[in-house]
């Protein structure tokens, strides 16, 4: 059977176990509708012209993996940044893991979607945010079909969040092949702050394929600083859907690091509703092997006087393959709009290619926007520099590479996050340089 | 002896660029060499270094009695050759201290020695920024990144001072400096200076060796040291030009 017709025949014995009375069970119906018209993206689609899941389709995935498993601390600790204090939203094959989590419900909410979306006490929240920006495309609607557990944050206003969150969905591999469709939900509201740092991980080598959508809401001078840590092994597969709006005054940083996995694409979109918003876009890949990673981007600017930055910095190796799609809508309305785009690639082998496009749709006329986008391999007079004073070519380059990705590692506010990431440069590479890169 | 080079000949991109050159530096000695522009200065420098665009066609160079023109530029590096750069490379992210230290204690290990103790680097890292009147908070600032032209020179000198070399080739130090930095630059060349290395001043000015007082001058014109002289063949060539060096080699054809 195909992937698509086993999903949707395994949908009947989902909704059994939901409510089917509630408004959820209608939005999650309509998605399915949607979903079974539109199908997986296929090449066809402009959107997905240089991925392709054909190859990661074919698995034959257990749609709800129900086996026990039980997982040890010791062996998980490394995927956690575990040297600071920090709040835990923890799933395993899409279940809630008590042990592993260190949730609340003291003035914030960092707890579960499954409660949310069943329990009184957040209606009023789910109604008001829940599937109110992802979009209806063919894998939102299909995480939405299936939208049941994942991570619930809510902060109500004037709190600042002391320790960050982490969200982590690990993967068992319990079966030869496990689909994922993790739903998160994050509302911050007026002049609240929290940091948040994000990861799929599968634990063996089977297959996995996930598809995660995660709506944020951010107030009026709300401030939201996340990190996407991708560094899955080679037949994990990500599919990640991120859609943040922002009203008046509030600033949001996504960085993602892309360094593992088979097939990652990050649809990362943000609708501007207020002015004097700041969006930050970053992200670091450092892929090999038949690795793929494809970042597309989306800032919607619809206001006056808001701000995009966005720079991603790419390195390939071997057959590895990079797509960048920096999509920047600046709405008639949204004059003094300063949109800020850079991608730089550098290509390690031949056999390594990249994809990169910008795509600027301007209706306003007095607004500042600036894209520049770079292909090329590492510089031979910066390396002769570094070998002339004693270090190895191989060391050399990873210096270089490390100085190419630092721009986007300047701006990370959490000191832990940031040696995790040099550390996990400093492995990719494969190089022991004397210090902390 | 430090350095001999023997009719050595190279080519880049299938141009010919050096054409048969030979000299012999000593311990314990300064050589200038000049020359007019595209003559072969900087290819000299780099060939010595070991730069992969270069392919040296014939001769040899030999480093305290070895040769040395199979060697990788770092292998060079690890026995003793130092090249200041007349551009010097921006790496942000990676601070001077930490870019020094790495590349002390990678020459270090390929000598098969230990890392230099964090005490002794902290130390060696002091006395040798007091030298050059380095200042600290310029350590810990990205290598290069956002340096004025006589910063990076200076920081150069600062890590031949670090580093310690057999012989140092300083390519164009002079270029873009003030006369304060050109004095301190200088200044910390010859503190530098002992009866066991030897440096290799090119520049294409008197300038700089009016505070590095060089023993032997060499011109190079063309390929070839045309002419060798001590410390007055530069004032001459500050005073006449090269276009009576020309006229000479013409003269004798």
């Amino acid at each position: 059977m195909e992937l698509k017709d086993k999903i949707l025949s395994s949908y009947v014995a989902f909704e059994n176990d939901m409510d089917m009375n509630s408004d959820i069970h209608e939005i999650r119906t309509k998605a399915l509708e949607n979903f079974e018209k539109l199908g997986f993206p296929t090449k066809k689609l402009e959107e997905w012209k240089y991925t392709s899941l054909n190859a990661v389709l074919k698995n034959d995935y257990s749609i709800f993996p129900n086996k026990e498993v039980f997982v040890d601390l010791a062996d998980v600790k490394k995927y956690f940044i575990h040297d600071i204090d920090s709040y835990k939203v923890v799933f395993i094959d899409g279940k809630y893991n008590s042990f592993l989590s260190e949730t609340t419900h003291e003035t914030i909410d960092v707890c579960l979607m499954s409660a949310a979306l069943t329990k009184p006490k957040y209606k009023i929240v789910i109604e008001n945010y829940f599937n109110k920006i992802a979009k209806k495309d063919n894998l939102t609607s299909l995480n939405t079909a299936f939208a049941k557990e994942g991570a619930y944050i809510y902060i109500p206003k004037n709190v600042e969040v002391q320790k960050p969150i982490q969200i982590v969905h690990f993967t068992s591999g319990a079966e030869i092949a496990t689909m994922m469709q993790p739903r998160n939900l994050i509302v911050v509201e007026e002049n609240a702050h929290i940091q948040i740092i994000e990861r799929h991980q599968s634990l063996n080598s089977n297959a996995v394929l996930s598809n995660v959508v995660t709506e944020v809401f951010v107030g009026r001078n709300a401030t939201v600083d996340y990190y996407k840590i991708q560094n899955d092994n080679l037949n994990a597969s990500l599919v990640d859907n991120t859609f943040i709006e922002q009203k008046t005054n509030s600033e949001v940083a996504v960085h993602t690091f892309s360094f593992g996995g088979n097939i990652t694409r990050n649809n990362l979109n943000f609708y501007q509703r207020g002015e004097h918003i700041n969006s930050i876009l970053k992200g670091i890949t450092i892929i090999e092997e038949k690795q793929h990673v494809d970042h597309h981007t989306l800032v919607h600017h619809i206001e006056p006087n808001c701000e995009s930055h966005q720079d991603y910095k790419g390195i390939f190796d071997e057959r590895s393959t990079g797509v960048f799609n920096g999509k920047v809508i600046v709405a008639k309305e949204a004059q003094k709009t300063n949109a800020y785009q850079q991608n730089n690639n550098i290509l390690i082998s031949d056999k390594s290619s990249v994809n990169a496009k910008p795509q600027l749709e301007i209706f306003a006329d007095d607004v500042k926007c600036s894209h520049g986008c770079t292909v090329g391999q590492l510089d031979s007079d910066a390396l002769f520099y570094m070998q002339q004073r004693g270090i190895p070519k191989k060391e050399g380059k990873a210096l270089l590479m490390y100085a190419f990705a630092n721009t986007v590692l300047d701006s990370v506010k959490i000191p832990e996050v940031k040696s995790r990431i040099t550390k996990l440069i400093a492995q990719k590479l494969k190089v022991n340089i004397g210090f902390d890169l | 002896m430090i350095l001999k080079i023997n009719n050595l000949h190279s080519e880049v991109a299938g141009k010919s660029i050096l054409k048969g050159l030979n000299i012999e530096v000593k311990a314990g000695e300064v050589h200038a060499i000049m020359g007019p522009n595209g003559a072969g200065k900087s290819t000299l420098a780099n060939i010595i270094a070991g730069k992969e665009d270069y392919e040296v066609t014939q001769g040899t160079i030999e480093l305290n009695g070895e040769d040395i023109s199979e060697l990788s530029p770092e292998e060079r590096a690890h026995a003793g050759v130092f090249l200041s750069f007349q551009y010097p490379v921006e790496i942000p992210g990676v601070s001077v201290t930490n870019f020094i230290k790495t590349a002390i204690n990678e020459t270090r290990k390929a000598r098969g020695l230990e890392d230099m103790p964090a005490k002794d680097m902290l130390q060696k890292i002091r006395e040798k920024s007091e030298l050059l009147e380095i200042d600290r908070k310029f350590l810990s600032r990205s290598l290069n990144e956002g340096f004025s032209g006589g910063e990076k020179k200076r920081n150069e000198i600062f890590q031949m001072a670090m580093l310690e070399p057999k012989l140092a080739i300083l390519d164009e130090t002079d270029s873009g400096l003030d006369i304060d930095a050109l004095r301190i630059v200088a200044n910390g060349v010859n503190k530098l200076k002992s009866k066991d290395n030897a440096v290799i001043v090119i520049t294409h000015y008197q300038r700089l060796l009016d505070y590095i007082i060089p023993d032997f001058v060499h011109v190079l014109y063309d390929g070839k040291i045309v002419k060798s002289g001590d410390a007055s063949l530069a004032l001459e060539l500050e005073a006449k030009g090269y276009d009576w060096i020309k006229q000479e080699l013409e003269n004798l054809v």
